[in-house]
C-alpha cells in the first residue's frame, strides 16, 4: 500500500545541509499497523512528515528516494495534487492537539470544513456527519461539543476531535505522530483503545510514530527501529521483543524499567549520547555507542538487509546473536545451579 | 531494595498539608472567587534514607506538594515537621540555613540552568551563597561534584547550551547535591530525557542515594520508573493522597480502585506481559470544582451513594498500607473481581469500563 524507498530528507541550516532521514526504506500493507520507534533526532517524525510531503513547509526537502502510495509516486506530485491526497487518502494526527486546532472556530465548523473539502455534502448533512464522527471517536455529548471551542475541551477530548477530523474522509492510511505523548496515562489508554477499535472496524492502515516502546508493543503488527536518521531493524512486533537482532534495539528495550523487573538494581544503559545532526559519525551511526563495533563499523555503513527473517542494519548480527545465546545459556545454567 | 521501614523513624512528617489557590472567574459575573484545592489535606511521613515515589496524573498536585514541603511555595495550612520543628513556622533566615539540608531537582534541564553562567558558576554559587567555600577551594569542590555525577571536570568553564539534555540534568543533580543535603525532592527528573539517557540518570540517582544516604521524594508520572527506584509509593488524585504503601504492595496488591486501574493501563514494552486492562472512562474533573464526597467517585467502578456523600478517611487499611476509600480492595482481590462481586448493578458497571 505504502512503499518508501531510499528516502533522504534534509534541512538547510546555518551550518549547511543536514540529513535528518538518510536512506530509509520500508512498506506498510493494507490493514497493517506499523510503528516507527526512535529517540529524539532519530528522524521518525521527519519520515512521517515526508510521506505527507509536509516537510517542505518546514524548510525541509526530500532530496532523493521514492514514496509510492497505491502505486502512485508521491514525491513528484504537485502541491495541488498532494492536497487532494492529504486528508482524503492519508490523514495525520499530531502530538499537540491544542496547536493543531484553530482556536477561533468551533469544533463543529472545523470538522465540517474537513468533511466538505473532500465530500459533496451540504452544511446540514456535513454537520450530521460531524456528529456521527464525534460519536465514533467516543466523545460524550457530541451535539454540545460541536458548538464548543478547542480551549473548552481537555487534552484527551481535543485529541479525539483531531482523530474525528482525520477520519472525516475515511482515509486508508492514518499517520499518528506521538498521538498520546501529551496525555495522561488513563487518557492515553482510552486513545489507544480507540485506535485499536478504528483499525478493526474501518480496516485502516496505521503508521504510528512514537518514542514509547510500550505504546508500540500495545498496538503494532510490525516495528521499525530508527536511530540517527537510519533504520536499524524492522521486525514483527512479537519477534522484536522476543529477540532483538540489533544491539541498539536490545539496548533500547533493556533500558526501560519493566513493571515486573527487579527493583532498585542498576538498569542496563547505552553509554554515550545520541549524535547531533551535524556530527553524524562515519560508518554505522550507532558504532560509537556499540559494544560490538569494529573498525569496519566505524568506516562502512551497514545496509538494511534481510537476515534470519527480518531486516537488520548491522555488520555483526551473527556475533551479536551468538553472544546473546551465550548469555541466555549462562543464565539458564545459573538457575539450575540454584 | 526491600521495603525497609527503618527503625530510624521519619525524617519528615507532613501533617494535613493544604495548598489552596484563589482563582477569579467563578460565579455569573466572574467576580466570585473560587478556591482551587491543589493539595487538599495530605498527611504522610518520609522515612530517613528512603525513596518515596509520588505518582499521579497531571494536575493531581504532586509537584505542588513537593514544592510546598520545601517551602518554595507557602502552604495554606498544615505542618511539615523536620527535626521536631514545624518548618512552616521558620523565618526567612532560618529557612535559608535549612536550604542546605533540602534541595530540589527539576524536570526541565533546559529551563532550570541560567544560560549566561558557566557550569562552574552555577554550581559554585551554592557554596558562595552559604559562605562555605570560594576561590580555588570552591573550584576543587565543584570539579569533584562534576566527576561524582559522571561529567568531565574539564567542563567547569562550559555553558549549559554546550551540554546535551542528559548532561544538563546531571548538572542539575550536581547543584542539588553540592551542599550535601539530607533530603531531595526530585520533580520529574527523567521525564524530559530520551530512553537511553533516562536509564543513565536513573542509575546515577540510585548510586548517589546509596553512597550519600539521601532521602528522596521522587515525583513522576512514569509508573515503571517510580516502581524501579522507590521504596514506598504514594498515589495522588485531584489534590488528595489516595494510597500509600511499600512499592511491592502498591504494585502487586493495590487497595484503591484508582491505583488498580492506573496500573492496568501502563503500556508495557513486552507484548507477552499484556495483562487485563481496565480503562477508566471520562476525565479527571477540574480541581476547582471537585465532586462531592470522594474525589474519584465520578470515574470509580465501585462507587455507591455513600461515596458521593462522605469523604473517605485516610487510614491504615492493612499493615503499613494507607488508603482513602470506602470500599478498598482486599489483599489479592482484583478490581475486576470486585466489580463483579460487589455491586448489584455489576453488569452496568462493567459496561461503563472498557476491558481488554
Amino acid at each position: 500500500m505504502l512503499k518508501v524507498e531510499n528516502l533522504v530528507t534534509g534541512y538547510r541550516g546555518k551550518e549547511g545541509f543536514v540529513r535528518a532521514v538518510d536512506g530509509v526504506s520500508f512498506d506498510i500493507k493494507k490493514g497493517e499497523t506499523v510503528c516507527i520507534v526512535g529517540e529524539s533526532g532519530s528522524g521518525k517524525s521527519v519520515t512521517s512528515m515526508s510521506v505527507m510531503r509536509l516537510v517542505e513547509f518546514e524548510n525541509g526537502e526530500i532530496i532523493s528516494g521514492s514514496i509510492e502510495y497505491m502505486g502512485e509516486e508521491l514525491t513528484t506530485k504537485s502541491n495541488e495534487e498532494m492536497r487532494k491526497i492529504r486528508g482524503a487518502e492519508i490523514s495525520m494526527i499530531f502530538q499537540e492537539p491544542l496547536t493543531a486546532l484553530n482556536p477561533v472556530f468551533t469544533v463543529g465548523k472545523q470538522i465540517v470544513e474537513a468533511i466538505r473539502y473532500h465530500q459533496p455534502l451540504n452544511k446540514k448533512q456535513a454537520m450530521d456527519r460531524a456528529q456521527e464522527l464525534l460519536e465514533m471517536v467516543g466523545l460524550s455529548e457530541p451535539k454540545t461539543r460541536l458548538k464548543q471551542y478547542p480551549h473548552e475541551l481537555s487534552g484527551g477530548m481535543r485529541q479525539r476531535v483531531m482523530i474525528a477530523i482525520a477520519l472525516a474522509s475515511e482515509p486508508k492510511l492514518l499517520i499518528a505522530d506521538e498521538p498520546t505523548t501529551a496525555l495522561d496515562v488513563t487518557i492515553e489508554a482510552q486513545i489507544l483503545d480507540l485506535l485499536r477499535k478504528l483499525r478493526e472496524e474501518e480496516e485502516m492502515s496505521i503508521m504510528l510514530v512514537t518514542h514509547d516502546i510500550g505504546v508500540a508493543a500495545e498496538l503494532s503488527h510490525r516495528i521499525i527501529i530508527m536511530y540517527a536518521g537510519k533504520i536499524m531493524e524492522i521486525a514483527e512486533s512479537k519477534e522484536l521483543f522476543e529477540q532483538p537482532h540489533h544491539p541498539y534495539t536490545k539496548g533500547l528495550l533493556e533500558s526501560v524499567p519493566k513493571m515486573s523487573g527487579e527493583r532498585g538494581e542498576l538498569l542496563p544503559t547505552i553509554e554515550g549520547t545520541i549524535p547531533g545532526l551535524d556530527q553524524m559519525p562515519e560508518g554505522c551511526r550507532f558504532a560509537p555507542r556499540c559494544e560490538f563495533a569494529t573498525k569496519k563499523c566505524h568506516e562502512e555503513n551497514p545496509p538494511l538487509e534481510s537476515k534470519r527473517g527480518r531486516q537488520v542494519a548491522c555488520w555483526h548480527v551473527e556475533e551479536f546473536l551468538k553472544s546473546e545465546e551465550h548469555h541466555f545459556s549462562r543464565k539458564e545454567d545459573s538457575i539450575e545451579v540454584k | 531494595m526491600k521495603s525497609n521501614k527503618p527503625d530510624v523513624g521519619p525524617l519528615l512528617e507532613i501533617k494535613n498539608l493544604k495548598k489552596y489557590f484563589e482563582i477569579k472567574g467563578g460565579g455569573a459575573l466572574g467576580r466570585k472567587k473560587q478556591i482551587l484545592k491543589a493539595v487538599d489535606d495530605v498527611s504522610f511521613e518520609i522515612y530517613r534514607g528512603e525513596t518515596l515515589g509520588l505518582v499521579g496524573e497531571s494536575g493531581c498536585g504532586k509537584s505542588t506538594l513537593g514544592r510546598n514541603i520545601l517551602r518554595l511555595q507557602d502552604p495554606t495550612a498544615g505542618e511539615v515537621v523536620y527535626g521536631q520543628e514545624n518548618i512552616l513556622d521558620y523565618s526567612k533566615k532560618q529557612m535559608r540555613s535549612l536550604r542546605k539540608d533540602m534541595q530540589i531537582i527539576y524536570q526541565d534541564p533546559f529551563g532550570s540552568l541560567n544560560p549566561r553562567f558557566t557550569i562552574g558558576q552555577i554550581i559554585g554559587e551554592m557554596y558562595e551563597i552559604h559562605g562555605l567555600a570560594k576561590g580555588a577551594e570552591k573550584e576543587t569542590k565543584v570539579k569533584e561534584l562534576l566527576e561524582l555525577v559522571g561529567l568531565d571536570a574539564n567542563r567547569y568553564h562550559s555553558y549549559p547550551h554546550e551540554f546535551s539534555g542528559g548532561q544538563r540534568q546531571r548538572v542539575g543533580i550536581a547543584r542539588a547535591l553540592a551542599l550535601q543535603p539530607e533530603f531531595i525532592v526530585a520533580d520529574e527528573p527523567v521525564s524530559a530525557l530520551d530512553v537511553s539517557v533516562q536509564s543513565q540518570v536513573i542509575n546515577l540517582l540510585i548510586q548517589l542515594k546509596k553512597e550519600m544516604g539521601l532521602t528522596m521524594l521522587f515525583i513522576a508520572h512514569g509508573l515503571n520508573v517510580v516502581r524501579h527506584i522507590s521504596d514506598r509509593v504514594g498515589v495522588m488524585y485531584l489534590g488528595k493522597l489516595v494510597e500509600l504503601s511499600d512499592t511491592d504492595s502498591i504494585f502487586n496488591e493495590p487497595a484503591h480502585p484508582y491505583t488498580a486501574a492506573l496500573l492496568s493501563t501502563v503500556p508495557e514494552a513486552d507484548p507477552e506481559a499484556r495483562k487485563e486492562r481496565i480503562v477508566l472512562k471520562g476525565e479527571v474533573p477540574s480541581p476547582a470544582s471537585p465532586p462531592s464526597g470522594c474525589n474519584f467517585r465520578t470515574r470509580c467502578p465501585l462507587a455507591t451513594e455513600r461515596c458521593s456523600q462522605e469523604v473517605p478517611q485516610w487510614q491504615e487499611t492493612r499493615n503499613g498500607h494507607f488508603t482513602a476509600c470506602h470500599y478498598p480492595l482486599e489483599k489479592g482481590e482484583t478490581l475486576r473481581d470486585a466489580i463483579a462481586q460487589r455491586g448489584n448493578d455489576a453488569d452496568k458497571k462493567m459496561n461503563n469500563l472498557i476491558m481488554a
